[in-house]
């Protein structure tokens, strides 16, 4: 996380808290991270780890307690309105309930136009329908068919490539993807996620990919922030900090991602909950020391 | 096997439409042992929930058992009236359900839903309910002064756990669970699942087990069922799933699973 130079986004030590002591709870603690165009980060952890706090940073729906957003290398604030709308229409964000995303009462030619027409104001008419059906064929869906039916005609993954159309739509820069798979089939799965891949590579896009399932973030990430607590425990290249995790969170949480080749009955898929409380104990008090493992791969150290 | 403890026969159930019926399952046969966890696996609308809920009667119109039989220790669900079905319901046949977390009664403590279904089923008075609560809460791991506490008190994985408690409390044959864990992280699933292992281990209950992660359903389970459009279109042990699924269905899903441990996809996708 040191090469600033051409990050689109870089959270610079952003501290988020809720409440007052004694009852101040830390979302996220001192997180920094970049995002590059055409690259996916990775944002791991499990639920309560601050993964979505991260997320609503980024969608500037909480302001920071400390610490800054730098946006193209600029500080951005709430009160400067044109470049908060400029920030707000490169930012978008791809919701984890597809079924909940999207209108219930309005086509999705609709759902598309509507942004269409707020943010790309010199089309007219006839070229607004056809930006509309130019969006859908990217997210391979036939506009023949699809623009004039409502969301609930359509299939989850169908309604998720909608969402990911209407982001496209406005011209984002950064998407924001709150665990976008989690509620879909396992089969329309990795056409999403392999739709995401294209769209980062073809468009240049930074994408934020937030998820509790660490093999999908191999499938798409190139680095990886592993959270806990509202601290980045673990950050690098993805390979590296999955092939050689080094935080004794990281590895608690790659031990307990499913794997077919191991059993339950096998002593080592056993996983004791003594150790699991001592590792959540000591991977939740905050540290300050970084420790790089080799180029592309650090670790915080734990409390000894 | 020689007495399997549920045995599903041509199983076949529609949901009754007004011009056409849609078959959610058709004509599926399976059969659960003594102890074992047998898994369903499948993607949403293959019917596997839909038996779920058809063996424990639990189904509701439109959906109509069209034929088959679901015999539980030779005798058939299906002929229960229904005072036999009350005390069959949870005695012999527990569920626990997807979002099972958000099942728990929210303005009643622990304590009280465990007296619930312990007075209803075993007659049992609140003090005798508080010692089994008090056993069952240690089952899983829950300190059982925590009974006084409201479900909002507990973190999901813990109500979860508590749901599974209240479901062998009555020491049931067979556990159906539908999709317990999907709401839950990777390391809370895994502590509940080992649990779950160990109890069945203990106890000898049977567990039929539902879900779409087929990774995480070939470590848990004895042997898997794939269903497919409402047919069983595999059946075979954990390991053979894994290491050489027979149907094409079998292989596409598998397919659908990106592999930790290289960028690929799961190296069964290849052959």
């Amino acid at each position: 996380m040191t090469r600033s130079h051409k990050a689109i986004l870089a959270l610079d030590r952003v501290t988020k808290t809720f409440g007052r002591p004694p009852f101040l709870v830390k979302a996220a603690q001192s997180v920094s991270f970049e995002l590059h165009a055409g690259q996916t980060l990775a944002l791991v952890g499990e639920s309560g780890s601050g993964k979505t706090t991260c997320a609503r940073l980024v969608m500037q729906e909480y302001t920071p307690s400390e610490g800054q957003l730098l946006f193209k290398g600029k500080p951005v604030g709430p009160d400067d309105a044109k470049a908060l709308a400029a920030y707000r229409r490169s930012v978008q964000m791809i919701f984890q309930d597809p079924f909940a995303s999207l209108n219930p009462a309005h086509t999705i030619a609709y759902h598309l136009r509507r942004p269409l027409q707020l943010h790309r104001r010199e089309l007219k008419g006839r070229q607004i329908d056809e930006a509309v059906d130019e969006l859908l064929r990217r997210v391979r869906l036939d506009p023949e068919i699809v623009a004039s039916r409502h969301p609930h005609e359509l299939s989850g993954g169908q309604r998720q490539r909608v969402n990911i159309a209407r982001t496209l739509a406005v011209g984002a820069e950064i998407i924001v993807a709150d665990e976008p798979t989690s509620m879909l089939d396992v089969s329309v799965r990795l056409g999403i996620l392999n739709l995401l891949n294209e769209m980062k590579r073809d468009m240049k896009l930074a994408l934020l990919y937030i998820t509790h399932d660490i093999a999908t973030a191999r499938y798409v990430a190139e680095n990886i922030i592993v959270m806990y607590a509202g601290q980045i425990v673990e950050w690098g290249n993805v390979n590296k900090v999955i092939d050689n995790p080094q935080h004794p969170y990281t590895r608690l949480l790659l031990s307990a991602v499913p794997d077919p080749e191991v059993r339950f009955d096998d002593p080592r898929a056993h996983l004791k909950a003594a150790d699991v409380e001592e590792v959540r104990r000591l991977s939740a008090i905050p540290q300050d020391r970084v420790v790089a493992i080799e180029p592309d791969h650090f670790v915080r150290q734990i409390a000894a | 096997m020689t007495n399997p403890l549920l045995s599903i026969q041509n199983l076949t159930i529609d949901y009754v439409g007004e011009t056409a019926d849609f078959r959610a399952v058709d004509d599926v046969s399976f059969d659960v042992a003594q102890g074992e966890i047998f898994g369903l696996a499948g993607e949403s609308g293959c019917g596997k929930s839909t038996i779920a809920f058809a063996i424990s009667r639990l189904h509701k119109p439109p959906a109509l058992i069209r034929s088959g039989r679901i015999l539980l220790e030779g005798r058939d669900v299906l002929d229960l009236d229904q005072a036999a079905l009350r005390s069959f319901r949870w005695r012999e046949v527990a569920m626990v359900f997807q979002s099972a977390m958000n099942s728990l009664n929210p303005v009643l403590r622990v304590e009280a839903q465990f007296h619930d279904v312990l007075r209803t089923h075993l007659g049992l008075t609140r003090t005798q309910a508080r010692e089994r609560t008090a056993e069952m809460l240690r089952l899983v791991d829950i300190p059982p002064d925590r009974m006084r506490d409201y479900p909002h008190q507990f973190s999901g994985g813990m109500r979860q756990r508590i749901v599974i408690a209240i479901c062998l409390a009555l020491n049931p044959k067979i556990v159906v669970m539908d999709e317990p864990t999907t709401a839950l992280d990777v390391v809370v699933q895994r502590e509940i699942l080992q649990r779950i292992n160990e109890l069945r281990r203990t106890f000898g209950f049977s567990v039929l087990f539902i879900t779409h992660d087929l990774g995480l359903m070939v470590q848990f389970c004895d042997r898997i069922g794939i269903m497919l459009a409402g047919k069983l279109v595999e059946q075979n042990s954990a390991g053979n799933i894994y290491a050489q699924p027979q149907h094409d269905y079998t292989r596409k899903l598998w397919a659908s699973f990106p592999s930790l441990h290289s960028a690929d996809l799961m190296k069964v996708a290849a052959s």
